[in-house]
């Protein structure tokens, strides 16, 4: 995998290969790709102040990288990359200085699918793909955006960038056996997240407070 | 038996993430497959699976805050180019 177009050519070498057209043309382009940008950045982040200077971040450096990028027809990938190595230079390089809870101590084992399956139901409905349907988008966003930062990552590139599980340990510079399991444990403890805010929304057969469910925001 | 062999539907749990990821090899991920075509159980688990990663791939694009853009477009427009003066 192309790491980084690093190392990134001098401010002033920059300004001699790149011309004004240059500039409208890079302008245009992040601009048509900044809501994949920035939704990018919040995942990888888990919160959108950060999510801002990240996509900042590699704008300038895209910028400054540009005269390395021979087919433009690749910018998009190229650009992505861009935000993924900024991630980890920047916002992970400050998580790895911050204290973490241990890894050893959280179960891969929980499964949403375990939990609302129903096979006595199996030629009349699928519950579970029924809760699928009704949880809102923002209750996957709380969900990934509050998992810990060691397993959000993991979860972020492969399942929301679709990235392959040795792309992601080249990025992050982890053996792919650590990638697996923290991937293993974050999508457990996604989908034990689901179940509870399912469970809050009143999207299980579990019986739940008749005044809470009149209201339930699902019932409106 | 290879790690991989399928003999029944622990087996196949095992590398059904690695299935839905496109991460097995194809010996690994042929014998999934034909478990898949004859366990209704593992069938209804895999789509289950492959419906939330589908709707995991969705996040990965937000509305923009109007300050964000006018942020990268004068960032942008300040960027020096051949023929003008830098800032």
């Amino acid at each position: 995998m192309d790491r980084s177009p690093e190392p990134r050519m001098p401010a002033e070498l920059v300004h001699q290969k790149l011309s004004e057209a240059d500039r409208v043309w890079f302008a245009e382009r992040v601009d048509a790709l900044l809501p994949e940008l920035y939704g990018r950045a919040i995942r990888l982040c888990g919160h959108r102040a950060d999510a801002e200077d990240l996509v900042a971040d590699a704008v300038a450096k895209a910028w400054t990288s540009l005269p390395d990028l021979d087919d433009r027809e690749a910018f998009r990938a190229w650009v992505f990359r861009i935000l993924n190595n900024a991630f980890v230079s920047d916002c992970r390089r400050a998580w790895s200085k911050a204290e973490h809870e241990p890894l050893d101590t959280t179960s891969d084992d929980f499964s949403l699918f375990d939990q609302l399956h129903r096979p006595i139901l199996l030629w009349w409905g699928s519950p579970e793909l029924t809760f699928l349907n009704r949880l809102l988008r923002r209750d996957l966003e709380r969900a990934i955006d509050a998992l810990p930062d060691v397993y959000r990552e993991v979860v972020v590139l492969v399942d929301v960038q679709g990235m392959a599980y040795r792309e992601v340990a080249e990025l992050l510079d982890l053996p792919i056996g650590t990638v697996r399991s923290r991937l293993a444990r974050g999508r457990s403890r996604l989908q034990a997240a689901l179940w509870e805010h399912g469970r809050e929304a009143g999207l299980t057969d579990e019986p739940t407070d008749p005044e809470r469910r009149e209201t339930s925001r699902y019932d409106r | 038996m290879t790690d991989n062999e399928i003999r029944g539907c622990e087996d196949a749990l095992r590398l059904l993430a690695a299935h839905i990821d496109r991460e097995l090899d194809d010996t690994s991920r042929i014998q999934v497959e034909r478990h898949l075509e004859t366990c209704r159980s593992c069938y209804s688990r895999a789509e289950f699976e492959k419906r939330l990663k589908t709707s995991l791939a969705e996040l990965d694009r937000e509305p923009v805050r109007p300050e964000l853009a006018d942020r990268l477009r004068m960032m942008i427009r300040e960027f020096a180019v051949a023929g003008t003066e830098s800032p």
